[in-house]
């Protein structure tokens, strides 16, 4: 299992906060988030362009690797102040 | 050197292992360019004025309103109307006036913001917009002058800070690429359109001050990192950040 976490607007555009997601046939984080996207409408949030994705608490790119039992985060940008 | 009176007024913090008088001195010769005064950037600028960095820059083109009292604690109900950087000025004045502040009454963009920053040693983010934080990002990377940037909405915050000064620092737009003209934009949220729990402010423009305090030390291991912070669950969660190599604005 891969361990997905969102943050900040996400949480609450994607009414969910964590989950794990089976590895199997997930290379890299294109294909995890083709596969999260792909489980229907609500999911839409996810293709938004500047999201910023990280493996194990470090920065990532779609094309970085992951394997089973990482953990995988999604933040978007924040703005207000 | 601090005066007799100084030596008092920064006790507290003569005691820190981390400051002693020798980080006061470096807080007392510090520049700091504030953008945007306020719900982050009243917290931030009472703590860097009551810390003793020696000369603040603020510039706010607002005006107060009653919806900012919620959270813009510079300001008092008598204060309505009035303009925010003079008020700022005046009460941060009052709060230390060892210090300089300067107020720059206009919008970020007709401030002549490069020269502004120029010989700035860190500049805080705390305007509620993604086209004035690219505009300000890429300033501060044309200039190699450390930006401490937070955000908060509803009740979630992010901060951080970028040394620009070292040439491998990630910058603002290495994690989040400014859209293209053409692209649809994102950037819906706002305080005045999604609300904000207003000590979220509190603690995300403090840990600006305290950020930006400790770039002035020379403390910069906590720089090129995203810090989260959820209000509702109170927890924190940290990134460590890379330059992008596709990054347009740091390349
Ligand atoms: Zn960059």
């Amino acid at each position: 299992m891969i361990r997905v976490l969102f943050f900040a607007q996400l949480k609450e555009q994607l009414g969910c906060e964590q989950l794990d997601f089976p590895s199997a046939g997930i290379g890299n984080l294109a294909d995890l988030k083709a596969a999260l996207t792909a489980q229907g409408e609500q999911w839409q949030p996810l293709t938004q362009t500047n999201l910023m994705m990280a493996i194990n608490q470090e920065m990532a790119d779609l094309e970085d690797s992951v394997a089973d039992r990482d953990e995988v985060a999604f933040f978007p940008p924040v703005t207000g102040g | 050197m601090l005066s007799d009176k100084e030596q008092l007024r920064y006790a507290r913090h003569l005691l820190v292992e981390h400051i002693a008088e020798a980080g006061q001195v470096k807080l007392k010769q510090a520049k700091v360019v504030i953008v945007g005064v306020g719900g982050l950037g009243c917290p931030a600028a009472l703590y860097l004025t009551a810390a003793g960095v020696g000369e603040l820059t603020l510039i706010e083109h607002d005006k107060i309103e009653l919806s900012n009292l919620q959270r813009q604690i510079l300001y008092k109900t008598n204060h309505l109307k009035r303009s925010k950087v003079e008020v700022a000025q005046q009460q941060l004045g009052a709060t230390n006036p060892e210090i300089k502040i300067n107020a720059i009454n206009q919008s970020v963009f007709n401030s002549n913001f490069t020269s502004l920053i120029q010989n700035a040693d860190v500049v805080l983010d705390c305007t509620d917009n993604f086209k004035t934080r690219y505009f300000i990002n890429q300033a501060c990377v044309d200039n190699k002058v450390p930006l401490v940037t937070a955000a908060a909405i509803a009740g979630n915050g992010q901060l951080m800070a970028f040394n620009l000064r070292d040439e491998n620092s990630p910058c603002y737009a290495c994690l989040f690429p400014e859209p293209e003209p053409n692209e649809e934009s994102q950037a819906g949220l706002n305080c005045a359109t999604a609300g904000v729990i207003s000590p979220l402010l509190g603690v995300m423009g403090s840990l600006q001050a305290l950020e930006t305090m400790k770039l002035i030390l020379g403390q910069t291991k906590s720089a090129g990192k995203l810090t989260s912070f959820d209000a509702w669950q109170l927890s924190f969660s940290q990134i460590g950040l890379r330059k992008a190599k596709s990054c347009k604005c740091c390349n």
